[in-house]
């Protein structure tokens, strides 16, 4: 066990180009008052408010989180939804690893050993864009029984130019749900293909049962209940915005 | 003090130096000490209530350098350099904090078990203004939990020592 605290480059919130870097030591609570993430990506604050309770998120941080991978965990959604990278440094040097490989199985990463997680880097959307994260919890500041993040971009046709989906506890592993990305990319969004995407979404999923929250199949439905909602709410608002 | 076992004794022992309700320790370790553990057993601060130890219940709510925090998840070793507040902490010279007033005003405990976090948390939320409202209140005790179910007469204690440190503050401000 290594007590990482007194790094204080793992704790630093900087906007790089069109980037986005969050050390991995930044807390929650830190995550979801910060004024430049709030302007700058702002389903990030939101994921940040939804973590547990006000005393986890003074104490748990970003890195922390998708490390532990905790397939009900709340970053993953949003890391696989804003496709962002994680860097993982050593003493043989830095790589960066893409979201889409960064969750192995339950509690499982492609960190290796001798290697940290430095930071997390996330693309600025641009344009209209629109985010929503929804999460059904059993109660207060449970881990999610199903949820969903979403971050949305339009064109100045009104096409969708931009769209990810990422699941939590819904499967070994948080995930993306590419198959319902399709159903939405390069389309004007209506009901029906919000609807389509959902059914495929849940479709991609693999929950398992559980005594305390719910059968698979329950949440399967819960899940398609959290995409529909999620890229609603998200196009809703990059509508407004174009 | 808990003795452990042969293989615990044999873990390896850290210094650290922490200031524990205005108070300095300098002392030793294990690794894996939580720091609920530290608290009660080396230091016999026993208001620091542990519920679940899984940071569910938030009974062993104390501050780390200002911050709410379950101590529970946290090792001894992790606040070398910090300062802690317990429920011991918070009255001073002999003066109850205005929670502890509201709370024995409003009935704001019934067997007590979950009263020290409440209000170390209570607390938090006051100092970071986040009791501006009952709904803000509400989630910021949501990771309290009170088995009595006394929520809304607790609820309305840390509303009632939020109106109480506003009108000392007024008054102050005068």
């Amino acid at each position: 066990m290594i007590d990482l605290r007194q790094i204080s480059s793992l704790k630093k919130i900087t906007e790089k180009g069109s980037y986005l870097l969050i050390g991995s030591m930044v807390s929650d609570r830190k995550i979801e008052s910060s004024r430049l993430i709030k302007e700058k990506i702002p389903l990030i604050a939101a994921v940040a408010n939804n973590i547990g309770d006000p005393q986890v998120r003074n104490r748990g941080t970003i890195g922390g989180s998708l490390s532990h991978a905790d397939p009900s965990g709340d970053w993953g959604p949003c890391f696989l939804a804003l496709r962002g990278s994680a860097v993982a440094v050593s003493v043989k040097g830095k790589r960066e690893i893409n979201s889409d490989h960064f969750f192995t199985g339950p509690f499982s990463t492609a960190l290796k050993e001798g290697e940290i997680l430095e930071k997390v880097m996330f693309q600025i959307p641009s344009g209209a864009s629109g985010y929503s994260y929804i999460k059904i919890e059993r109660k207060a500041g449970d881990f999610a029984t199903a949820s969903a993040a979403v971050q949305l971009s339009l064109d100045k046709q009104g096409r969708c130019s931009y769209i990810g989906i990422g699941l939590g506890a819904v499967s070994d592993r948080s995930i993306r749900a590419v198959k319902a990305e399709k159903k939405v990319v390069g389309k004007q969004i209506t009901d029906d293909i919000i609807s389509e995407a959902a059914e495929s979404g849940s479709q991609e999923t693999d929950p398992y049962d559980d005594m305390i929250r719910g059968s698979a199949e329950f949440k399967r439905e819960m899940i398609k209940i959290c995409i529909k909602k999620a890229l609603t709410e998200a196009y809703k608002m990059a509508e407004g915005l174009s | 003090m808990r003795k452990g076992t042969p293989e615990m004794n044999k873990a390896l022992k850290y210094s650290i130096k922490v200031r524990v309700n205005g108070r300095e320790i300098i002392t030793k370790v294990d690794s894996r000490l939580l720091l609920s553990s530290f608290l009660r057993e080396n230091l016999e601060l026993t208001g620091v209530h542990v519920g679940c130890d899984s940071s569910n219940c938030g009974a062993c709510t104390v501050l780390i350098d200002g911050d709410s925090v379950k101590s529970c998840t946290v090792f001894a070793v992790q606040c070398d350099g910090s300062e802690i507040t317990t429920i011991e902490g918070l009255s001073t010279n002999g003066n109850l904090h205005p929670l502890q007033t509201a709370f024995r005003e409003k009935h704001g405990l019934q067997c007590g078990f979950c009263t020290p976090g409440m209000i170390i948390q209570g607390s938090w939320l006051l100092a970071n203004k986040k009791a501006e409202t009952e709904d803000q209140i509400r989630e910021g005790i949501s990771g309290n939990l009170c088995r009595c179910t006394g929520y809304q007469n607790i609820v309305d204690a840390i509303m009632y020592a939020r109106d109480m440190v506003s009108e000392r503050e007024d008054a102050d401000g005068e």
